[in-house]
């Protein structure tokens, strides 16, 4: 156990340190959730690329820093970022999931026009995944693109389509093969959101606030080269991405943020006389929740030294999602309970404690725990990969339901 | 940075494990806990020959001189094989709190034979927590009065580590007159504890360290009781998971049941991060000793809920025969059950951590 990084880290810690000392009042105030990034974010983003803090191992020829992958500096600018508060590189779809995806699988025309504009956030995407009948089963997906005068003309709906409002561009998992089996039949495409033909309905969820779309194709025509890998090839090509995207809903600085956030705020929180936090059941809620919050900590610290031996993790990391989500969500409650009628104050009310956010949370978080990988799954996949159990029985087809639709 | 166990941690593990699953299979467990003798002298002394008894011991008193971490991972294999041997209090607690606050003659006299696996001393620091029944244990001109409850590695210790109402410790041999000593039954018939009934009894204190010593067993039982129970929960898992995937009902495997598969990945995705938070506690122990009380108060707290969820979904997985005593699984059950209650059970233990950071108001 040696939990020293060594001096070549320390010096990097102090160099990105005294980075956001002198620069740390550029940046943004806050970037928002689904947000177009605003100038102010733009430039902080060019910044952070510049010193390396943000698109660190991107090649510099696609707009990145260009450094050798380096798990504990990374770590580092993390770690550090998160202790000062201060937001660091946007961190989007477009550059978590569209960029690893065309650097591993795109043709170098992709790389080029699309990496470094998406990077300096000057392109924002959105994701075409989910359907309203392809959700945790995602290779049933429907949407079709049939070819016609070399395009692809596409038809179809996707859901949960954060950004797809601000968005310029969408990476889309589309059905190109309707003869083949469901996972080999689906091509990756991108293409621009002002295409004729899309139309893009905010989805209004439980916390009263649109943070996705429904996002609708007609006869939407998209040139048969903007497509990422082969055809039929897209399952493969989107699950390079979707590891991405469960590495981000587990992140231990963010839960030990919330945290600390949650002890500030049982602390100062007036009940009576005293405070929140001298409620005997609610003190011992709270140093529950920290124990968690350690166990996921060091998990992920343990993470990191498996990733630094080229381990790949095994149950240590399977369980992130699955315990992260649930954990924040748990953080919230808590909050919530702690400020007691005071809790539900929400919509601006009068006397609402930090513009609703903790409301807010509870209810996003529950998005979070079904959204990317419901918990459901994630028990499957613990099972099933990391504890080696059998398989749920496939149902017998009735009759070939996927060589039925192709014959039609 | 490598946050996980090094090689030498790793080999030690390996050699434990491999000890016990020769000489400690359920049957001999078995045999212990319902027959009079509930030690196994077999398995301690096969330990002892690995040089378990000595590794808390200084190099200097003839131990192995190793970490908090290095005990830890040898909880882990006992609990797993739960192995019906001592280990906690004497050769863990023990001589910890003799190197620490020992005088020169008590460590040279006590140290080398515990090292050996001559002598064993169980230690009593219940009353530091919380003094149920009313115990506790006064000291007045050398001589000690009162009760003393939950002496830990009881049966046949040589000596005894007691606290008195101070935190100070006094060192007690087991054939000191007036002491009297009733066995308590508990649960778990793997581990041994007992009363202590002391009337005017004389004892040799250690050093009046204002109860220092005595958290710092608190702290290193609490880590080790948390190992404890991974090492259980671990084997419980694994039962759960190879059950279900042998029987069959409704024409199928019950593991390939979502709802049994489910129990089973959240015992394993609940248990998989507590390993890491009492690996930092151990660690924390030794290498940064103002952290070791809430780190370890985290790591016994956290493993003791967590520990009680995975060993009633094993149960329940193993369904009626789970709950039968053919498969022994209970000793698991019940080994769990006693690394929650003993040194403080979750709820008592997050009071001290929340006491520890400011929490409480000062009153």
């Amino acid at each position: 156990m040696d939990l020293e990084y060594g001096p070549e880290y320390d010096a990097f810690r102090e160099e990105v340190r005294q980075f956001l000392n002198s620069h740390g009042d550029r940046a943004p105030a806050g970037q928002g959730r689904a947000a177009r990034p605003s100038t102010e974010a733009v430039e902080w983003q060019k910044l952070l690329i510049e010193h390396g803090y943000t698109a660190r191992t991107i090649p510099r020829e696609y707009g990145g820093y260009g450094a050798e992958p380096d798990i504990l500096k990374s770590r580092i600018i993390a770690e550090e970022f998160s202790r000062a508060g201060i937001p660091g590189g946007l961190a989007n779809q477009g550059i978590s999931m569209l960029v690893p995806t065309l650097l591993e699988l795109g043709t170098e025309e992709q790389k080029r026009q699309w990496v470094e504009p998406t990077l300096k956030g000057e392109v924002v995407w959105c994701q075409g995944y989910s359907e309203p009948g392809a959700g945790s089963d995602l290779a049933s997906l429907k949407t079709s693109a049939r070819v016609d005068k070399g395009d692809f003309v596409i038809n179809g709906q996707k859901i949960w389509t954060s950004t797809a409002k601000e968005a310029d561009m969408i990476f889309c998992l589309v059905r190109t093969e309707a003869d083949a089996p469901k996972h080999g039949g689906i091509s990756y495409l991108i293409f621009s959101m002002d295409t004729p033909g899309i139309e893009v309905r905010p989805l209004k969820t439980m916390t009263g606030h649109a943070e996705f779309n429904e996002t609708f194709f007609t006869d939407v025509r998209v040139p048969m080269d903007q497509i990422v890998g082969q055809r039929g090839q897209g399952w493969f090509v989107a699950n390079a991405t979707l590891g991405h995207e469960r590495g981000m809903l587990g992140d231990p600085d963010a839960l030990e943020n919330r945290f600390h956030a949650l002890v500030k705020l049982m602390q100062e929180e007036r009940v009576g006389q005293g405070r929140a936090i001298d409620n005997a059941v609610l003190r011992d809620r709270l140093a529950a929740l920290q124990a968690e919050v350690a166990a996921m900590k060091y998990n992920g610290m343990r993470i990191l030294s498996d990733n630094l031996k080229g381990d790949p993790g095994g149950m240590a990391k399977l369980i992130v999602k699955l315990q992260s989500c649930e954990l924040a969500h748990q953080i919230s409650a808590l909050a919530i309970d702690a400020m007691g009628e005071i809790g539900i104050l929400y919509h601006g009310s009068t006397r609402e404690r930090e513009g609703g956010a903790w409301q807010w949370n509870y209810m996003f978080q529950l998005g979070l725990i079904i959204g990317g990988g419901t918990a459901q799954i994630q028990k499957n996949i613990i099972a099933e990969r990391g504890l080696d159990m059998p398989r749920e029985p496939k149902l017998a087809k009735p009759a070939s339901a996927d060589q039925k639709k192709g014959a039609a | 940075m490598d946050f996980g166990l090094s090689q030498d941690q790793k080999m030690l593990r390996d050699a434990v494990a491999r000890c016990l699953s020769g000489t400690c299979p359920l049957d001999h467990v078995r045999e212990c806990a319902e027959g009079e003798a509930s030690y196994s002298d077999k398995v301690q002394s096969a330990l002892s020959e690995l040089g378990i008894t000595g590794m808390m011991v200084p190099e200097q008193h003839g131990g192995l001189g190793m970490t908090l971490l290095d005990a830890a991972v040898v909880a882990e294999q006992l609990a797993y094989a739960v192995a019906p041997v001592p280990f906690l209090a004497s050769h863990v607690l023990a001589p910890i709190a003799l190197a620490q606050a020992g005088s020169n003659q008590q460590q040279a006299e006590w140290l080398p034979i515990i090292a050996s696996g001559e002598a064993r001393i169980a230690v009593a620091i219940a009353e530091t927590i919380e003094a149920r029944d009313g115990a506790g244990v006064t000291s007045n001109g050398g001589k000690l009065e009162g009760t003393a409850l939950f002496a830990l590695d009881f049966a046949g210790a040589d000596a005894f580590l007691v606290a008195d109402a101070t935190g100070r410790l006094h060192l007690v041999p087991a054939d000191a007159e007036g002491l009297k000593k009733v066995p308590l039954t508990t649960i778990d018939r793997t581990r041994s504890v007992g009363e202590l009934r002391f009337g005017q009894v004389a004892a040799e204190p250690l050093a009046d360290d204002g109860g220092a010593t005595a958290a710092r067993l608190r702290d290193a039982g609490r880590v080790i009781l948390a190992a404890d129970s991974i090492g259980a929960g671990q084997a419980m898992i694994e039962k759960a998971v190879d059950y279900a995937g042998q029987r069959e009902q409704f024409g199928r495997i019950i593991g390939s049941f979502q709802a049994v598969k489910h129990m089973c990945a959240e015992m394993a995705a609940r248990h998989e991060p507590c390993r890491s938070l009492v690996w930092h506690a151990a660690h924390t122990f030794d290498a940064a000793p103002d952290e070791a009380s809430l780190a370890a108060c985290q790591a016994k707290s956290h493993t003791g809920e967590v520990h009680r969820f995975v060993a009633r979904t094993s149960t329940e997985v193993h369904g009626g025969m789970g709950f039968t005593d053919l498969l022994g699984l209970h000793y698991w059950f019940k080994r769990i059950g006693f690394d929650r209650q003993i040194l403080g059970g979750p709820e008592a233990v997050r009071t001290e951590a929340a006491t520890l950071q400011g929490w409480t108001r000062a009153a």
